[in-house]
């Protein structure tokens, strides 16, 4: 199945050539074609189970394609992992923490992980505003407060690369606007990102355009290139609407 | 210096769960009082003739350890199952065997905690006399919780993740760990019996060559084994 | 440009493979016959004797299969070749079975032999200990449903189960010398050897045999399975 081309090219942030995978017999992803280039932030949108949250699992290499190549900066994600989390911010659905760590520990345990300097995790703290429960047990944490954590881990890790799967689940207005603010900075910064949505709204002003996977595969109607940098929320939702997304 | 980076991970990996196993103290007593359970229920097993209870004492301590640890194994990843921080962890950057090394390393500690405390109520309840050359005894205990926790920590890292985990670990484990069984307990009983012969430095070899192999077996394996 | 290959199943063929059976049943045929004419009533086992001739091969052959699991493990690592993976599991289901037989003739020889159907001797003991490492691996490869991940780990259980094999078989030696009951291996004369090993050649034969046709099998299921693949990726967009 190795009768890949080579990468497009180290400063594309992601090329994704025909990514395929399925469970059992059931065939999740038929074939994604997806090309991000570095410092573009797009919108990954589509049903429940439309194989989104697969996708990004692929791009994360927490999960391998049954068929199909994937580079991210010009690194395999199949043969090449290491190089590729070295990239690669993910945002799961689940916090990916430690119950009986407190939050602060939480931090430093990801930071010498990721071989960062211990001394950004109260920046971090404070800017998710959980500087007042620095040394409480996550497993007191509500799941906003465990978002807010997570979004510190990454925060730490400044990625070039980051995967956002439904980012904005269990976050409060401050909690959003503190999201897109960090999305936004690393744009600023040359980054990339993926953002996997299921309401526009919150992203409103972050992505540069929107792609939609329908039956495994990646459908780029128009209405969804008319979502866009200052569009109104009805203008997306109706454009979403368009795109067949409810 | 990417060796040394994989080092301070490992570090960090064996701290976290020393600290969250220490936290939830209930997990490491709730082991060590089934290990203890199992000694008594071997003693109603053998009967109260001391003589038999000494010569089987080594095989019931070392049953007990095995029984007890196996528990901590398929804990040991729990804690990684739980909020999906496998997840996290497998996320950064270096080398897997890091990660290995870190959970065998925590693993050691946990289940040589355990031992002590099976050892000391099994002295008790076996009516064994502390032998004369206890240092050797506890080397030989350490190669042989060596190869149970390299073995363990291995296959817990697949069945914690398959369905019927409960049943496939042991399944898969006591089989493979059968040399160490064997090793560890005929060398016990030599110490615990008095009579050590030519044959315990056998085994002891037995021992040594099992840890060397499987550690380096696992952890050539476990990259395979974690990414799936 | 279709980067999936649809075409990864090339039907083997069976051309040779059935005249191999027919040919590998009628030699395991005669060997038998010849090795139960040629030999001897032993001078102590008398007939019973001639249980060697299905007890030694069948061991033998135990210890090919496995080694096969062990060769197609290593390599299904380095080369992800799902055939590989096959070809592994087919050979421990084959392996298994043989080890099986092994334990069973064992016992039917012990009863007659020690008067019990259980002795614990050595070989008899470490062949037991093999059947469960590699009932494991079946189990194993039965509770995973994702391909890959059945094949990574199975292959990982499979080569330290294969590597265990020597020292589970040291280990229970020694077990045994020290608690000092021993069977007593005595060199084999002729008449009896040249039987031997003529029914050794026949059960591997059989074996391969075997493993073929089950591979096979494992391969045109796997087969149905890429064809749902090319039906579902029928089609790319772009």
């Amino acid at each position: 199945m190795q009768n890949s081309a080579p990468p497009l090219s180290p400063n594309h942030a992601l090329d994704a050539r025909g990514v395929a995978r399925r469970f059992g017999a059931r065939w999740v992803l038929r074939g994604i074609n997806l090309q991000v280039r570095a410092g573009e932030m797009v919108g990954l949108l589509g049903h429940n189970g439309c194989g989104k949250s697969t996708f990004m699992r692929i791009v994360a290499t927490l999960l391998k394609a049954s068929a199909g190549d994937c580079f991210v900066y010009g690194s395999n994600v199949k043969t090449e992992g290491d190089a590729v989390r070295h990239h690669v911010g993910f945002f799961s659905h689940v916090p990916g923490l430690y119950d009986d760590l407190s939050a602060r520990e939480n931090l430093a345990f990801a930071a010498t992980m990721l071989g960062f300097p211990e001394a950004d995790i109260d920046a971090a703290l404070e800017r998710v505003g959980l500087m007042h429960v620095t040394n409480e047990r996550v497993r007191g944490f509500s799941a906003g407060m465990q978002r807010r954590l997570s979004l510190a881990r990454l925060i730490l890790q400044r990625p070039r690369l980051l995967l956002l799967d439904e980012p904005y689940n269990n976050l409060d207005v401050a909690g959003i606007a503190l999201m897109n603010g960090f999305i936004r900075e690393l744009n600023a910064a040359g980054g990339a990102a993926i953002v996997v949505l299921h309401d526009l709204v919150p992203a409103r002003g972050v992505l540069d355009r929107t792609v939609i996977i329908r039956d495994g595969r990646v459908h780029t109607p128009s209405a969804g290139d008319l979502i866009h940098d200052g569009a109104s929320p009805q203008a997306i939702t109706a454009a979403a609407g368009a795109a067949g997304i409810s | 210096m990417a060796f040394r980076d994989d080092m301070r991970r490992t570090r960090a990996i064996v701290w976290k769960d020393l600290t969250t196993e220490r936290r939830s103290k209930a997990g490491f007593n709730s082991v060590a009082a089934l290990g203890i359970t199992i000694l008594v229920l071997f003693g109603f097993a053998l009967g109260p003739d001391g003589a038999m209870l000494k010569a089987a004492a080594a095989g019931a301590l070392w049953l007990a350890v095995l029984f007890a640890g196996v528990l901590a194994f398929n804990r040991s990843y729990q804690v990684e199952l739980e909020g999906g921080a496998l997840e996290a962890l497998l996320l950064y950057p270096g080398a897997r065997w890091a990660i290995f090394a870190g959970k065998l390393i925590a693993n050691l500690i946990f289940v040589t905690a355990m031992l002590v405390i099976v050892v000391a109520v099994g002295i008790v309840l076996f009516q064994v006399r502390i032998p004369a050359q206890w240092p050797s005894l506890i080397g030989i205990m350490m190669l042989g919780v060596i190869g149970i926790v390299a073995l363990g920590t291995f296959y817990a890292a697949m069945s914690s993740r398959s369905r019927a985990r409960e049943v496939l670990l042991p399944l898969l484990l006591y089989p493979m760990l059968i040399p160490v069984l064997l090793a560890s307990m005929e060398a016990t009983k030599a110490f615990l019996i008095g009579d050590v012969m030519n044959a315990t430095g056998a085994w002891v070899q037995m021992l040594s060559l099992f840890d060397v192999i499987f550690l380096v077996a696992t952890f050539l394996a476990f990259e395979y084994v974690i990414e799936v | 440009m279709s980067p999936v290959n649809t075409n990864a199943f090339d039907p083997p063929k069976a051309g040779p493979w059935v005249a191999i059976g027919w040919l590998s049943f009628a030699f395991f045929v005669f060997t038998q016959v010849f090795a139960v004419m040629t030999s001897p009533a032993d001078a102590m086992m008398g007939h019973l004797q001639k249980m060697m001739y299905v007890h030694v091969p069948a061991a033998w052959v135990t210890f090919l299969a496995f080694g096969i699991v062990l060769v197609a493990s290593l390599y299904f690592l380095m080369k992800e070749d799902e055939r590989a993976d096959l070809l592994a599991a087919s050979a421990a289901e084959v392996g298994s079975l043989f080890c099986g037989l092994t334990l069973v003739l064992g016992m039917l020889w012990g009863r007659p032999t020690w008067n019990v159907w259980w002795s614990w001797d050595a070989r008899l003991t470490s062949t037991l200990v093999l059947f469960l490492i590699f009932v494991g691996y079946l189990a194993l490869r039965s509770f995973v449903e994702d391909p890959q991940r059945r094949g990574q780990w199975s292959a990982a259980v499979g080569i330290l189960g294969a590597i265990n094999v020597p020292i589970v078989w040291m280990s229970v030696r020694w077990w045994r010398t020290l608690h000092q009951i021993q069977s007593n291996p005595r060199g084999l004369s002729p008449e009896y050897l040249r039987g031997l090993l003529l029914n050794v050649a026949a059960f591997t034969l059989l074996c391969i045999w075997f493993i073929q046709r089950r591979y096979v099998a494992a391969r045109y299921e796997r087969a149905a399975e890429h064809a749902s693949q090319a039906a579902a990726l029928g089609g790319n967009d772009e």
